[in-house]
């Protein structure tokens, strides 16, 4: 069988970005999900919807590329589980247990441990089922069932979810021997705060605002899906000058990121020198951004429609003339960093999660590229302005704190380029439009390829211009699995370098 | 070795020339001399994120940088409360984090500061309060500044360090430390 058939027609497939809409029947689930693994297929979204009609779905965002799926199961009226997928998808496992959390609906897969849910609100109240939620319990502590390793010598370290630094809190279970770690659990969920509940009843043109700050480091990923969505609802195209606008703010963002990371991974290796150069050059961009853009961070820049505001002539020369300067610079800090006895010796073959394990466990964005997986949206997804930059796809083999370094160094190199050769062919016309409020019943995804891999929003439309369900759905979800996987057999006091290496987000993911 | 040292060497002049008229320049310049005189030693923070997007984080994190270069005003991020005089805290705090918010609290030794960060640590932004949400940083412990923004940028921030440092409360840690 072939992911062809549930596709419901012969066309082969098609040669630009394809979203395809497509109903999945409870008892065909499972089936759905094997052809869509066999096909190269990645589930990227995975949510649960309880209508006030009492309609239950699960539904899911996958990519194979060039084609984007959104797919919807009904569940019958009197049943409130489906089939689990985890054993196929294996990040469908929190997924699935969040989705249980917040709507009540649970798959048959046997984990069935909380996941978002604390004890901040009951075990039988289900937020996201609309309604009243009662005031909850007084002390929000719980006693969460860590998996425990027995053997001699073998101790645990708890930290989190108040972190060391200045970090989102989590909390990580190491079981170690001496120094070397049998296993790590991770418990999230510590920064939810009803997000989803919340885009519940926004009005739909005003939601950009808080899909920025699913993740603020990836707020113009969020809020590109965000009004990629409802522009697709309402079957309006944004302008061109809009487009490249917005190409030109997701490249803005993954420089400040790369940036920021590459110096902070200097840093866990013992290299101050790596984090006071990269800031400095960080701080260099933010206010040249700053400057064109009037935001440091682009939080409010993207909105439904196109862009806030438009790229001065000075904007263009700010960005133009900073973009200029990392070109030089940055290759100059690559040089040290590749030269550097000390720093090859703490990267090379630390926190290394080979191809195999990554695809299997299906690793998306930067972290994905290091170990071999190819996913870039931005290429695999082809739109404007993307199809007329050649950018070239950063991968690595190895999986380990250097791939992922080099695939840092690798894209920061190309968003510089594609960020000076996008203000030079900036298309004229309007930076937006206004967009028509999408008809309520209807539904759209939006995916960009953010600094740290794909955002997802899932979205649907509610009576009267609201909002009736969006889901957010960070790569972080897929790739915290890994990071347990990638530290077995490191040294603890590599941990803070090899989780700097992945970066996940908190806030993303715990929603 | 000799490319980091002639990097060193080549960059050194960032940090001590900005631009003169440089607002970010008058608030570091005040607040060493209110430091000092409250304080007469370092002050050390302990950054809490009780429940932010990420963003307040972002810039915090560039008053470590050598433009903002926060050590150089005798101030430093510790990693545990027990060092530290002033929580510098991120909202809007979630449900899930309260109780770790306020044993961190209790575990900073008196008297202390507490800043809170961004419009949502101000009054809980986009988020508001909910079911797994209480809004603002003053819902759950004590605060003494609030420096909103999103994210507020590192010079407001530095603004309001100084301002929790120049309270009432401040010169009573003065005080506890003569």
């Amino acid at each position: 069988m072939s992911l062809q058939r549930w596709l419901g027609d012969a066309r082969p497939a098609p040669t630009s970005t394809e979203f395809r809409s497509l109903e999945v029947r409870c008892d065909d689930w499972r089936e759905f999900a094997k052809d869509l693994a066999a096909a190269g297929g990645r589930l990227l979204a995975l949510w649960g919807t309880w209508t006030s009609d009492q309609e239950k779905f699960v539904r899911a965002v996958a990519v194979a590329p060039p084609r984007v799926l959104l797919i919807s199961m009904r569940l019958p009226v009197d049943a409130t589980d489906y089939p689990g997928v985890s054993d196929i998808f294996p990040s469908a496992n929190r997924l699935q247990r969040a989705i249980f959390d917040t709507t009540g609906l649970r798959s048959s897969d046997p984990d069935t441990r909380p996941w978002l849910r604390h004890a901040a609100w009951p075990p039988d109240v289900f937020p996201l089922r609309g309604g009243l939620l009662p005031r909850p319990v007084d002390e929000p502590v719980d006693d969460y069932p860590f998996v425990r390793v027995d053997g001699d010598g073998v101790h645990e370290i708890p930290v989190g979810p108040v972190h060391a630094g200045i970090i989102e809190p989590g909390h990580f279970r190491f079981s170690v021997v001496g120094e070397k770690v049998l296993r790590l659990e991770e418990r999230l969920g510590y920064v939810h705060k009803g997000m989803e509940r919340r885009f519940a009843g926004l009005p739909i043109l005003e939601g950009h605002r808080l899909a920025a700050r699913v993740s603020g480091d990836s707020a113009v990923a969020y809020s590109w899906a965000y009004c990629q969505a409802v522009e697709q609802m309402s079957g309006q195209p944004v302008p061109t000058r809009a487009a490249w606008l917005r190409g030109l703010a997701l490249e803005i963002e993954r420089i400040s990121n790369h940036l920021g990371d590459l110096g902070a991974l200097g840093n866990d290796a013992g290299f101050a020198f790596g984090l006071a150069q990269f800031l400095r050059l960080k701080e260099r961009w933010l206010r040249a951004v700053d400057d064109a853009l009037g935001q440091r961070y682009l939080l409010d820049f993207v909105v439904p429609g196109g862009t806030r505001i438009d790229l001065s002539a000075a904007g263009i020369i700010a960005i133009g003339e900073c973009a200029e300067m990392l070109g030089k610079e940055v290759p100059a800090l690559r040089n040290i960093y590749e030269e550097h006895a000390g720093l090859r010796d703490r990267f090379s073959g630390a926190g290394r999660l080979d191809p195999e394990l990554a695809n299997w466990l299906g690793v998306v964005g930067m972290a994905g590229r290091a170990s071999g997986q190819p996913l870039d949206l931005r290429l695999d997804l082809p739109q404007p302005p993307y199809e007329h930059l050649g950018l070239r796809r950063c991968v690595q083999q190895d999986g380990d704190v250097l791939a992922r370094v080099t695939v840092r160094f690798d894209e920061l190199m190309e968003s510089l380029r594609m960020a000076r050769e996008m203000i030079a062919a900036l298309p004229s016309g309007s930076h937006a439009t206004s967009l028509p409020v999408p008809a309520a019943g209807s539904s759209a995804a939006g995916l960009v390829e953010g600094w740290r891999g794909p955002a997802v929003i899932g979205l649907e439309a509610g009576p009267g211009g609201s909002i009736r369900r969006c889901h957010p759905q960070d790569p972080s979800w897929h790739n915290w699995p890994a990071l347990e996987h990638a530290i077995i057999g490191n040294i603890v006091p590599d941990f803070p370098l090899i989780n700097k290496s992945f970066n996940l987000s908190y806030s993303g993911h715990d929603l | 070795m000799l490319k980091t040292l002639h990097k060193i060497v080549r960059t050194g002049l960032v940090t001590e020339a900005p631009p003169p008229a440089d607002q970010e320049l008058r608030v570091r310049a005040a607040l060493e001399s209110g430091i000092l005189q409250l304080l007469g030693r370092a002050l050390c923070i302990r950054q809490v994120d009780a429940g932010s997007c990420n963003g307040c984080e972002l810039e915090i994190h560039a008053l470590g940088n050598p433009i903002y270069n926060i050590e150089s005003l005798g101030i430093r991020f510790v990693a545990s409360p027990r060092h530290a005089d002033m929580l510098l805290v991120t909202g809007p705090v979630s449900r899930h984090m309260e109780v770790a918010l306020k044993r961190t609290y209790d575990a900073t030794p008196d008297p202390k500061l507490v800043v809170a960060v961004g419009d949502c640590g101000a009054c809980g932004g986009v988020f508001g309060s909910g079911y797994a949400s209480l809004g603002a940083v003053s819902n759950v412990i004590p605060v003494d500044v609030v420096v909103p923004g999103c994210p507020p940028t590192p010079t407001r921030l530095l603004e309001g360090i100084l301002a929790a440092i120049s309270s009432d409360r401040g010169r009573a840690i003065a005080r506890a430390d003569q």
